[in-house]
């Protein structure tokens, strides 16, 4: 029986300035799944994520959430229904320090002490730099912190935008591990990722974007064992990332 | 990525005590002594002025060339509370005056910040984004608040009653010093340490921080952005008002213009503190007080262009100033 739809974009259009970027974008994040976008730089996952978060307004279309419509919703209302984001450019607050950064993703102020302990088993450096400034964090500690301030609470969808960019292989497997005891907890995430062996290690179902679309949707096990489809769809692009 | 914050950067701190050291073999002690309380007093005053408009561009990239009508406000509201306390200002009571100046300095802080909410309301918010509208636009109110002041309160200058203690001198290191420049550094430095706490110690000012380095992260994290913004614009503008107060206080004479006048000089302080940090505006406002009063004293001919020439320097030994801010 297939998850309900937790999220679901209809005919998205999104225009950047004079620019029309997203072409009418089909998609369903089901609940307590992980679903990874994918497609070649340019084809249009962050305007896609940014559009969903209401960082971008979807020109046409429509964007619901758990049922209700948030296509013209100002994106705090937006999060406060229950996404978190990990932007590409992760967002952290580089003169907070650690905590300063995760306490501003709790609803209340306050820290839930069995979470946050869960977070620090997850990534125990950021327990060690509790109270330096994030700015001074490597790129792969950042990422982390990123994607904790995501999960110091429980949310209902996570949002994270390629997360492994510009990271060692290490740190890599690391983040990897750190997802899969997420998905471990049924938690609904939608992961953009261009590293193809991360996105089949964690992913349930697959949507591919080209040119502002999503030209490609099924599920992760299929893509995986379909060489053909592979280069038909990821092409050169995914190659050079294996 | 890394490396650049993992060192504390001690070098902005140093600036203040080095340009304090470099003066001193140039004049006799009680002439420095006098020259840098003076120039203390008068960084005081300029940070109030300027503390408030740091934060609004640091956090909304909104220029508001109308702050300077803030600072008039409030120097024309001393004219009046100190006009109608009249008694206690002239009476021959440190604590009896300072009270006269204390209802000046809230009942402005009270009238600046409600019409700065105002202006924010109904000018602001419609031209958040482009920097051309917001320059044409806070002109506008700047010219249209100097007339309404006209209408108001009369194109003369006005005489405002310096409160009588404070006007008298005590003698320290040999140097006179005036009571009411120590006033002004009490109260800069306690505006500063009150910033300084709301900012490190609360969750708003934990907010401010962040949206002034990413505000798109903030709205992100589910906080209306907006709602913080309205607050910093009030409580910068009543700054503005409380160091209207202190300055024409401190001139004891008001013109309409009190405020354009101190526009330029507000907009070199907050550039060479770094634009966004409170921190960088207090060093950077006593920086540019000092160099006044040392210059002033040294070279007389060269006091209007030294405040240029510092931010200047400032830049080409740190492009972002003092204390640059981090912006995404
Ligand atoms: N701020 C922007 N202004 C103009 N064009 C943009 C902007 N951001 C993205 N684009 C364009 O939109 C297209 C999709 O970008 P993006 O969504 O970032 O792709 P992806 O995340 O899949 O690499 C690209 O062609 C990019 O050049
Ligand atoms: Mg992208």
């Amino acid at each position: 029986m297939p998850e309900p739809a937790l999220l679901t974009l209809e005919g998205v259009h999104t225009h950047i300035g004079r620019y029309h970027i997203l072409h009418g974008v089909d998609l369903v994040v089901p609940k307590g799944r992980l679903t990874v976008l994918l497609g070649r730089n340019g084809a249009g996952k962050t305007t896609t994520l940014r559009s969903i978060m209401g960082l971008w307004r979807a020109s046409a279309g429509r964007i619901t959430f758990g049922g209700a419509d948030i296509t013209a919703m100002a994106t705090p209302d937006i999060a406060r229904r229950g996404i978190a984001y990990v932007p590409e450019t992760m967002g952290i607050f580089t003169q907070l320090t650690v905590r300063e950064n995760m306490l501003l993703a709790t609803t209340s102020g306050r820290f839930d002490e069995a979470r946050l302990d869960g977070v620090f088993a997850l990534f125990p450096v950021l327990k060690q730099k509790w109270h330096d400034a994030a700015g001074g964090l490597s790129g792969g500690q950042k990422q982390m912190l990123a994607i904790s301030r995501a999960i110091v609470e429980e949310r209902r969808l996570l949002v994270v935008d390629e997360p492994t960019k510009g990271l060692a292989p290490a740190v890599i497997e690391h983040l990897i591990e750190g997802f899969r005891q997420l998905k471990q907890t049924r938690t609904t995430i939608l992961l953009v990722e261009q590293n193809f062996h991360m996105a089949r290690s964690l992913g349930d179902n697959v949507a591919v974007m080209d040119d502002g679309r999503v030209v490609h949707t099924g599920t992760m096990a299929a893509l995986a064992a379909d060489e053909a489809l592979q280069s038909r769809l990821l092409g050169l692009s995914l190659a050079s990332h294996q | 990525m890394t490396g650049a914050k993992a060192r504390p950067d001690w070098a902005p701190y140093l600036v203040l005590p080095v340009v304090a050291v470099l003066a001193l073999p140039a004049m006799a002690f009680p002439t420095w002594l006098t020259l840098t309380v003076a120039g203390a007093a008068m960084g005081m005053m300029l940070f109030l002025m300027a503390s408030g408009l740091t934060l609004i561009f640091g956090l909304m990239d909104v220029l508001n060339f109308a702050h300077g009508a803030f600072i008039t406000l409030g120097a024309y509201v001393a004219v009046s509370v100190l006009g109608r306390l009249a008694g206690l200002g002239a009476a021959d009571s440190v604590m009896l005056n300072l009270i006269a100046l204390a209802a000046a300095v809230l009942v402005a802080a009270c009238v600046s910040g409600a019409v700065g909410w105002a202006f924010e309301r109904v000018i602001i918010r419609r031209v958040y984004g482009s920097h051309l509208q917001q320059i044409l636009i806070t002109v506008g109110g700047l010219i249209v608040a100097q007339q309404l002041v006209i209408v108001l309160w009369g194109p003369q200058p006005l005489q405002i009653p310096k409160p009588a203690a404070l006007r008298g001198s005590f003698i320290a290191g040999g140097a006179a010093i005036e009571a009411y420049r120590m006033v002004a550094v009490a109260l800069g430095l306690l505006i500063f340490l009150a910033m300084h706490l709301v900012l490190n110690r609360t969750r708003i000012g934990l907010l401010v921080r962040a949206g002034v380095e990413n505000r798109e992260m903030v709205e992100a994290l589910g906080y209306r952005i907006r709602r913080l913004f309205v607050g910093v614009f009030v409580a910068g503008t009543a700054l503005a008002g409380i160091g209207g107060v202190m300055w024409g206080v401190y001139q004891e004479i008001v013109t309409p213009a009190i405020g354009d006048e101190m526009t330029i000089l507000i907009f070199i302080v907050i550039i060479i503190g770094g634009l966004g940090s409170v921190t960088g505006c207090f060093a950077s406002a006593i920086l540019v007080g000092l160099t006044a009063n040392y210059v002033g004293y040294l070279s007389p001919k060269l006091a209007l262009g030294c405040n240029i020439a510092l931010m200047v320097a400032v830049l080409l030994w740190r492009p972002r100033g003092l204390f640059p801010v981090a912006k995404q």
